[in-house]
């Protein structure tokens, strides 16, 4: 059993080492899935850190990351491994006068025409690895089947060559922007761990982290004025990647006190939807005695 | 994996929270069950943060799950002790010590805010409705979080009214408590205080609306405290599995659209835009990848030249179903409104699955709505324009399904074709009136289908002035449409 942590606070500080602030759900969740052996499924709105959560672990662990990229139409080619046919071509060639198939064909289907995809290079890995597979929600239904053997038994069957197992037990990250239903086998081998938007404490920790120059009063102002935003019902709520944008454009700007006026005119790099950005800057303009019309409130 | 003996009552424990996730709707397979059990194994069990999560991320697969099982771990693993029993005071009388805010239970029942207790402990440490209003006060002012739980410990203590055995929910203590807490003022107050910090310079509107969300945020943050204090002490009254039982509230996806409360409503409003995102994509996929088009004999016999004419490869046409043309005609009087609502920012939403949608709202009269949806992007808005500029009044406004679809056909009538579907949406509660059933039947004939979403539970159909079924025997379905599980069920099925 790979034990690489000690407790889930140990994670905590670990992963503030590496510039990424997690919550409790969040290093629990890592702690668990080193202890358990699972794979950690991460959900959550765009933009809240999840592909750089996977990134940061590795990081902190010194270990390599190998990312699949998912998307529709991905195959076992893409993902598992794939026959070199031009090599095996070669190969064939190169032995005509031999007259015995059954030696070359024990041959073409060696290791050495085998060329590994992210999956089975993660398994076959000597050195330590941290496995990305990124937006799994993309993959069609019948695609999430290749994932399965290898999420819960750590291996890759390969029906010429045999069972690939693991050397070593990677940590596996999969992250989903939720457009689809994952089905329930997937589900039911990995943790499952939701990446929420952080509360105000925490963004402005990671405003203050990760934009340099930064001084504390607009760090707070930037998170307050977030927080004000997200509470409005909008087609898409700012993340924290463009609150970091909205950041480092005042600090660029030499703006350190937001007001109204600087707001709306920067206010494109939070929102990307016409409709949202008149309706933030409609209410940022009033006191907010309107948004409890909303109905978020009792 | 290894469950030790010692561990039992631990196990039980678990076992029975399991089984009230499963109760609450929450599909827990028993694989996750063992996860469950490994994982907190790992995890020491005094760290109840730590312990919450490796649950959570084994048990539960679902964010839309998340606040259900919030509920139940509160329950079931609650802070117990004395100090949360409802009528220790009862049994031996005022609690001499004095101690703090949290010993004497009970007290001043039913009599919400009597100052009367005040002087029971004698020792100065016990403070009167105004101090205690003060204290909140600050505390908020100054975000201080103990004074604020041991506030609100008390004033649940003092304002409640809870007594043992009562049949009655936690809310109707919320309710009590927070009446007793007037907290409008307190935010009025506190932003006074801001203002008057800020002076002599006024503040800008941005400055007020960042305060005012912090302080609603934190007054907040008091609300789940009395939440959470008023849950401990019924469980301690109660016990475990009645309490679970009690709270249980169906997932949002269940919620009923007839009974939702603001709160629900609130949450099927933020549901439900991913939810539409998900059938537009599945909807996607579904016609790019579902059906194969028929064979294309031209292309297969160019292509067979390449294998010496042997049709080897066969081509086949790409599949070009026809998108169906939708109109709604939905009932938006009161009691049905949300339905129409959801029904309408669902169809919209996919509106590029079909060729055509056009929206018509009645009361007793009929109005076309169709403009509103057209040219924006912004569903929400749009509904709030169909709410209040749609002219659907005819005569009294109650609900007069019989005249809404004269009207309709009318001047309508003609544009039903046969690639037309209709969804009416409504309860068929006709007030009496003349049912004018005839017109459904000639729709009927005139329309590829006519279907009939009902958000009524089937008993009630055909009860009272329900006139259901002299309308759905016309039809080609009339189905029940409670929650957006079941519309969206339906909606993936006209697509």
């Amino acid at each position: 059993m790979s034990t690489q942590f000690e407790s889930v606070a140990a994670v905590r500080d670990g992963l503030a080492k590496v510039d990424y602030l997690a919550d409790d759900g969040i290093s629990g969740v890592v702690f668990l899935a080193d202890r358990l052996e699972k794979p950690i499924l991460v959900e959550g709105p765009a933009g809240t850190g999840k592909t750089q959560l996977a990134k940061s672990v590795a990081d902190m662990l010194g270990a390599r990351l190998i990312r699949l990229q998912c998307y529709e139409g991905i195959d076992e080619a893409k993902a598992l491994y794939e026959w070199n046919y031009k090599k095996q071509l070669l190969r064939i060639q190169a032995e005509r006068n031999v007259e015995n198939w059954d030696d070359i064909e024990d041959d073409i289907f060696a290791r050495d025409f085998l060329l590994t995809r992210p999956l089975l290079e993660a398994i076959q890995a000597e050195d330590r690895v941290v496995l990305l597979i990124d937006e799994v929600d993309r993959v069609e239904v019948e695609t999430e089947a290749l994932l399965l053997e290898l999420l819960s038994e750590y291996q890759v069957s390969i029906p010429e060559l045999g069972t690939v197992k693991a050397k070593q037990i990677p940590l596996v990250f999969l992250t989903s922007n939720n457009t689809r239903e994952l089905s329930e086998a997937l589900k039911r081998r990995c943790l499952f761990l939701h990446i929420d938007y952080p509360d105000l404490d925490r963004e402005r920790q990671i405003v203050l982290t990760k934009v340099p120059g930064i001084s504390e009063s607009l760090a707070d102002q930037v998170t307050r004025i977030v927080r004000s935003i997200r509470q409005l019902e909008l087609k898409k709520a700012p993340s924290v990647s463009e609150t970091l944008d909205w950041a480092r454009t005042l600090v660029l700007l030499g703006i350190d006190q937001v007001t109204e006026a600087e707001a709306t005119e920067t206010i494109n790099i939070l929102l990307k939807y016409q409709t949202d950005i008149e309706r933030a800057v409609k209410e940022l303009n009033n006191e907010g005695s309107t948004w409890q019309k909303s109905g978020t409130k009792s | 994996m290894a469950v030790t003996d010692e561990m039992s009552p631990m196990l039980e424990l678990i076992t029975g929270f399991i089984s009230e996730l499963r109760e609450a709707g929450i599909p827990c397979s028993l694989k996750e069950n063992l996860d469950a059990m490994e994982a907190i194994q790992h995890i020491p069990l005094e760290d109840r943060e730590a312990f919450k999560f490796a649950l959570a991320a084994t048990l539960v697969k679902n964010h839309s799950h998340w606040k259900a099982f919030e509920t139940v771990f509160e329950v079931f693993f609650a802070i117990r002790g004395d100090e949360y029993e409802l009528n220790r005071d009862d049994e031996d009388g005022e609690n001499a010590e004095g101690e703090e805010n949290e010993d004497g239970d009970g007290e001043g029942e039913g009599e919400g805010g009597e100052p009367g207790f005040g002087e029971g402990g004698g020792g100065g440490r016990r403070y009167t409705n105004e101090e205690l209003a003060e204290m909140l006060y600050r505390s908020l002012l100054n975000n201080d979080q103990m004074t604020i739980r041991n506030v609100a410990k008390e004033s649940v203590r003092r304002f409640a009214g809870m007594e043992p055995g009562r049949p009655v929910g936690g809310t109707y203590y919320l309710y009590r408590t927070l009446r007793n807490l007037d907290l409008d003022s307190m935010l009025e107050r506190l932003m006074n205080e801001v203002r008057e910090q800020a002076a002599p310079e006024e503040l800008s509107p941005l400055q007020a609306r960042l305060e005012k969300d912090e302080y609603e945020s934190r007054i907040d943050r008091l609300r789940q405290e009395v939440e959470a204090e008023i849950r401990r002490r019924l469980v301690a009254d109660r016990g475990v599995e009645a309490m679970a039982k009690t709270l249980r509230k169906p997932l949002p996806e269940d919620v009923d659209f007839m009974h939702a409360s603001r709160d629900e409503m609130s949450k099927l409003r933020k549901a439900i835009y991913p939810l539409t995102r998900k059938l537009a994509v599945r909807l996607e996929r579904k016609r790019r990848h579902g059906r194969k088009g028929p064979l294309d004999f031209r292309n297969t016999v160019r292509h067979s030249l390449s294998y010496g004419g042997v049709p080897a490869e066969p081509k086949f046409r790409f599949p070009k179903p026809a998108k169906p043309e939708i109109m709604v005609v939905a009932d938006i009087s009161g009691s049905v409104a949300a339905f129409a609502r959801f029904t309408l920012h669902l169809v919209y939403a996919i509106s590029n699955q079909f060729s055509k949608v056009r929206a018509f709202v009645f009361i007793d009269g009929l109005d076309e709505v169709t403009k509103y949806f057209e040219g924006t992007d912004d569903i929400i808005q749009a509904i709030h324009r169909v709410n209040t500029e749609a002219d659907v009044v005819w005569v009294d406004g109650h609900s007069d399904y019989g005249h809404a679809f004269e009207v309709f056909w009318e001047t309508y009538g003609k544009e039903v074709g046969p690639r037309t579907t209709v969804l009416i949406l409504g309860d068929a509660r006709n007030n009496y009136h003349a049912s004018q059933a005839w017109i459904i039947k000639e729709l009927g004939k005139r329309a590829r289908s006519v279907f009939w979403l009902n958000p009524e539970p089937k008993s009630y159909w055909d009860t009272g002035d329900s006139i259901l079924s002299e309308y759905g025997d016309n039809t080609d379905g009339v189905f029940e449409c409670r929650n957006l599980r079941q519309l969206e069920g339906f909606v993936e099925n006209l697509a």
